[in-house]
């Protein structure tokens, strides 16, 4: 086997196919790489950015269930507070009722006996006078002896 | 010019003839020290590269040279996928072996088809075929295997008595009388399928590489016609030869896969 013509002719042929490949299919093999790496890239950001959109998602619950729970104390700290006013203004206004019923019942008691005692000074009057006239045994002018009888009353 | 030493006959016939042992240029240990040294040189690099982007690879951004693996490994499992639905972790390297090794080794059509035999010239090499696929042995070497696979693989999804059940009741039925027939059209259709997936790949790359040595003959035809005719013929050729190592890499691939996936299932 010679070096010659033949061989040299082959190898130009041969450049002219490699020159075709790199002009015409290699191009193609190439653009589906680089999109390939393309997508791979781009999924790997789009990954990257929702896993950081979940950890600000996290952030921004915990700190949300944070603020619930700090409302929701300060809520039954002020229901507390009501609750005790209304417990306080009850006991007064009960003390007070009780004073007041107190007062009415010492005020009723106070004029019942006042009743009394004059229906008991009537009594004591009428029953004087009786038992005067029956001592006298005579009729005595009640109108004559009222100042006297109403003096004795008065005594009793 | 034809019949004369040294002429076009003698060029063709030198370029026809593999390289054999000097023990033995004949009979059973006459192997073709070309084919099974360049498909193996060739298998060796495939595997190589593929291993080593495969050692290197990231799950992150691939660089180019991983994305092209990831390209074609994405290719063939995708046929692979389509064909054949069951575990792929042996039928998809098997096919991935295939295609790009059968493709490499087409590709060695498309060197300058002096080239090599020239430089083995040098190493005092008198002959030198450089593209395996265009050897006979090699393509049955292959088409066997995947036989051998086909029946492996029989065996392995229906057992032995189903895998012979099948030879002899199907396809005309399970009368005894049809089992002959059966049995017999069922063993031509099994050894049919290695000699046409051998016969096939053989027979372009064969007929791609005769061309181009029929082409070459014009550069030394004389005359700066010829010459010029040889060029626009030998790129011409070499362009659409490029689709048709391709094509070949890919039928053998999906055939293999077609047949083995043939034998998982039960008829």
């Amino acid at each position: 086997m010679e070096f010659n013509a033949t061989l040299i002719g082959e190898m130009i042929s041969f450049a002219i196919l490699i020159w075709i490949c790199v002009q015409f299919i290699w191009p193609h093999i190439n653009k589906a790489i680089e999109e390939r790496q393309l997508k791979i890239a781009e999924g790997l950001g789009a990954a990257e950015r929702a896993h950081a959109e979940l950890k600000d998602a996290d952030a921004k619950v915990a700190d949300e269930i944070r603020k619930a729970r700090q409302q929701a104390s300060e809520i039954i700290d002020k229901a507390q507070q009501q609750a005790n006013q209304i417990l306080d203004k009850a006991r007064v206004d009960a003390v007070a009722e009780v004073d007041r019923q107190k007062a009415m019942a010492q005020d009723e008691i106070a004029s019942m006996a006042q009743r009394a005692r004059e229906e008991l000074r009537e009594r004591v009057g009428a029953l004087a006078v009786q038992g005067a006239s029956k001592i006298v045994q005579r009729e005595i002018d009640p109108a004559a002896h009222k100042a006297l009888l109403d003096q004795l009353a008065a005594e009793v | 010019m034809a019949s004369e030493p040294g002429g076009f006959t003698e060029y063709i016939q030198h370029h026809l003839t593999f390289l054999k042992p000097h023990a033995s240029p004949d009979g059973f240990w006459a192997v073709h020290l070309d084919s099974i040294g360049v498909s193996l040189v060739l298998g060796a690099i495939f595997c190589l590269w593929f291993w080593l982007k495969a050692r290197k690879a990231t799950a992150g951004v691939p660089s180019k040279g991983q994305a092209f693996v990831e390209l074609v490994l994405e290719f063939v499992d995708g046929q692979v996928k389509d064909v054949f639905h069951g575990d792929r972790r042996i039928l998809g390297p098997l096919a991935l072996t295939v295609f790009v090794w059968v493709f490499l080794m087409n590709f060695m059509d498309l060197l300058p088809v002096d080239l090599i035999p020239w430089i083995a010239s040098k190493f005092g090499l008198g002959h030198f075929r450089a593209v395996p696929t265009a050897d006979l042995n090699m393509t049955f070497a292959m088409s066997i295997t995947v036989l051998a696979l086909m029946i492996f693989y029989s065996f392995k999804a229906k057992g032995f008595g189903g895998y012979m059940h099948e030879l002899f009741t199907a396809p005309f039925g399970k009368h005894p009388v049809l089992w002959i027939p059966n049995f017999a059209l069922n063993i031509v259709e099994l050894l049919s399928k290695p000699v046409s997936l051998a016969m096939r790949l053989f027979g372009n790359m064969y007929a791609g590489e005769l061309v181009f040595i029929l082409i070459a003959g014009l550069f030394s035809a004389g005359g700066v016609a010829l010459y010029s005719l040889g060029l626009i013929g030998y790129t011409v050729w070499g362009i659409f030869h490029i689709l048709i190592i391709s094509i070949q890499a890919f039928i053998f691939m999906v055939l293999t896969v077609v047949y083995i996936a043939m034998a998982h299932e039960h008829h």
